[in-house]
């Protein structure tokens, strides 16, 4: 099984797939490029391209960002802060999802507080939550949580709710108690839910983090005066206040290489505690 | 070597096992929807016997009420009156509407309803590890015993998302027995398959029954599947479902596809499809629609 992995990681790179993701990365690279520097190609400047920094200049300055320890800090940071915030949220987010989609009684309490409160943008959370929490740190991990909260106990009650009550039943004939048919037959059939959950969570975790760093000025780090010490969204906050665009637009590539690389880890997370709806 | 087609197969002419309980009988049984003003009636005053160590098939237009009556043997849902009894006990009655589901009494669901995300043996070990009957190692032993017995070798350690749906059917029904149960109750089991699967099914659930004269509760609404397959087939009227006719089909088991072209088995279809056809008839003026 580990084998078949490890093989299957190898053979990525001689797949079509793998190349015509290759290929839609670069071709979306070169117009950039040109794009950008379409005042000194053309002598026109195209609209809007014409003003990002070309790729090349922000290679440039990622080959100089990553080799400032500040920079990993702010990586470090945000990733910290998604990390605490996605963590909470599963933990707190999962036991409250099937709670309330086992009890009648606890989904008709809990269900109209949290449908009133699931609209809310995280965003909107920030100045509450600042006063709230007793440290700049906590205030943004707690936003941070809020944008995968929702989303994880939404997805777990649609999940739970939607079990076959043929299951039921035939646990329940085959002689099953309460306590079986949650661990046996809720947990893993609510499990495909949790996963899918989880990556949107995640995804809305890293939008929610940055927003806050942007926010609440990086962060106990940031009210310290560190430049860059205060997350990737202070970063970037900060590059546009200093000016730096090669650097706003090198902080928006990390973030995203950071998404894609939480989504990946997700999803193979997700596929190994459900093998069954791999195929073959 | 007899020229009975039927000796053509190797069946053993009677079987090894002995003939288990799990005879029930259905008396006086109604169940009604809703309140008493505004209700449906979906079982109306309905008697008839299961006999122990048999096929009983239950023939009759989709939603006539077959399946209320197996929801209520298995557990799954009250009567509003009546008995029914299982062997000498009473599952249900005045006093208690509703039977426990119990190990004794498993269902073969229509679709299906092996757990996706076991693997086919802990399907099949599940029932007897649930209830403590057996060990972990003595329940694994025991259904790579049966599943090689219903030709079921090799795909222990798929998930039921990986075989086919005919091979699923079988899987579950080797699940059911695993649990030693006094009766199977399979509700149209075979619905989904096509008529080549199907034909395959049916000689392999006879082939189960001969090795192992569980007592079998067969709900179709397919004429041919249920004269094919039955010791008894018990004809019912449209919704309020009562029986309408009960047949003890003559044709002897063991039997394969061969008694299909048989006069008597011809016989049989004139006698009963006339009857089953009325009360399509009266299913489809009231507008109950195929589910």
């Amino acid at each position: 099984m580990a084998k078949a992995v490890a093989l299957k990681a190898f053979n990525v790179i001689g797949r079509d797939d793998f190349w015509r993701g290759a290929l839609s990365i670069a071709v979306f690279l070169v117009f950039w490029e040109i794009g950008s520097r379409s005042h000194a190609l053309f002598g026109v400047a195209f609209p809007w391209v014409s003003q990002i920094p070309a790729p090349s200049a922000v290679l440039r300055e990622l080959v100089i960002l990553v080799q400032e320890p500040s920079f990993w800090m702010s990586a470090l940071l945000s990733t910290l802060r998604v990390f605490e915030g996605f963590f909470a949220a599963m933990v707190i987010g999962i036991p409250l999802g099937l709670a309330m989609a086992v009890s009648r009684t606890f989904y008709g309490i809990t269900f109209p507080v949290f449908e009133v409160l699931r609209p809310i943008p995280p965003l909107a959370w920030v100045p509450a939550s600042i006063i709230f929490w007793p440290t700049q740190e906590l205030s943004i991990a707690f936003v941070t949580f809020l944008g995968a909260f929702f989303t994880i106990v939404i997805n777990v009650i649609g999940g739970a709710q939607a079990i076959d009550v043929r299951y039921f039943q035939a646990a329940r004939s085959m002689g099953s108690s309460t306590w079986d048919i949650f661990r046996r037959i809720i947990l893993p059939a609510t499990l495909p839910s949790i996963v899918v959950g989880a990556t949107v969570g995640v995804g809305i975790t890293w939008a929610v983090v940055v927003a806050a760093e942007m926010i609440s000025g990086g962060g106990s780090a940031g009210s310290m005066g560190g430049a860059a010490g205060g997350g990737l969204g202070f970063f970037i906050w900060n590059s546009y206040v200093g000016g730096s665009y090669t650097q706003i637009v090198a902080g928006m590539i990390s973030i995203g290489i950071a998404g894609y690389i939480s989504s990946a880890v997700l999803r193979k997370v997700g596929k190994w505690v459900t093998p069954w709806l791999s195929e073959g | 070597m007899s020229l009975h087609p039927a000796a053509t197969r190797d069946y053993p002419a009677v079987s090894t096992q002995p003939i288990r309980k799990g005879g029930v009988r259905i008396a006086d049984v109604v169940k009604a929807y809703g309140t008493k003003e505004a209700g449906i009636l979906a079982v109306d005053h309905c008697t008839f016997d299961v006999p122990p160590g048999e096929i009983t098939v239950v023939v009759g237009p989709s939603g006539c009420g077959k399946t209320t009556l197996l929801n209520a043997i298995a557990g799954f849902h009250s009567i509003s009156a009546g008995t029914i009894h299982l062997d000498d006990e009473l599952l249900c009655g005045p006093q208690r509407l509703k039977a426990p589901p119990g190990p004794d009494r498993i269902v073969v669901f229509q679709n299906g309803a092996l757990f996706p995300w076991k693997t086919n043996i802990e399907n099949v070990t599940f029932g007897p590890i649930m209830q403590g009957a057996l060990s972990r190692a003595e329940a694994y032993d025991k259904a790579r015993h049966m599943m090689a017995d219903a030709g079921l070798r090799g795909i222990e350690h798929n998930y039921p998302g990986e075989i086919s749906s005919g091979v699923r059917r079988r899987v579950e029904i080797v699940r059911a027995l695993m649990n030693d149960p006094k009766i199977l109750l399979l509700d149209e089991p075979y619905r989904a398959l096509d008529s080549l699967t199907k034909s395959v099914m049916h000689e392999a659930l006879l082939e189960i029954f001969y090795k192992n004269r569980v007592t079998i509760f067969f709900i179709t609404h397919d004429l041919e599947e249920a004269i094919f397959l039955g010791h008894r087939v018990v004809i019912m009227t449209t919704r309020p479902c009562r029986p309408k006719k009960i047949l003890d089909i003559d044709i002897p088991h063991p039997r394969d596809y061969s008694v299909l072209t048989t006069k008597r088995f011809r016989e049989l279809m004139d006698e009963t499809a006339a009857a089953v056809h009325e009360e399509a008839i009266k299913a489809f003026a009231a507008g109950e629609k195929e589910r």
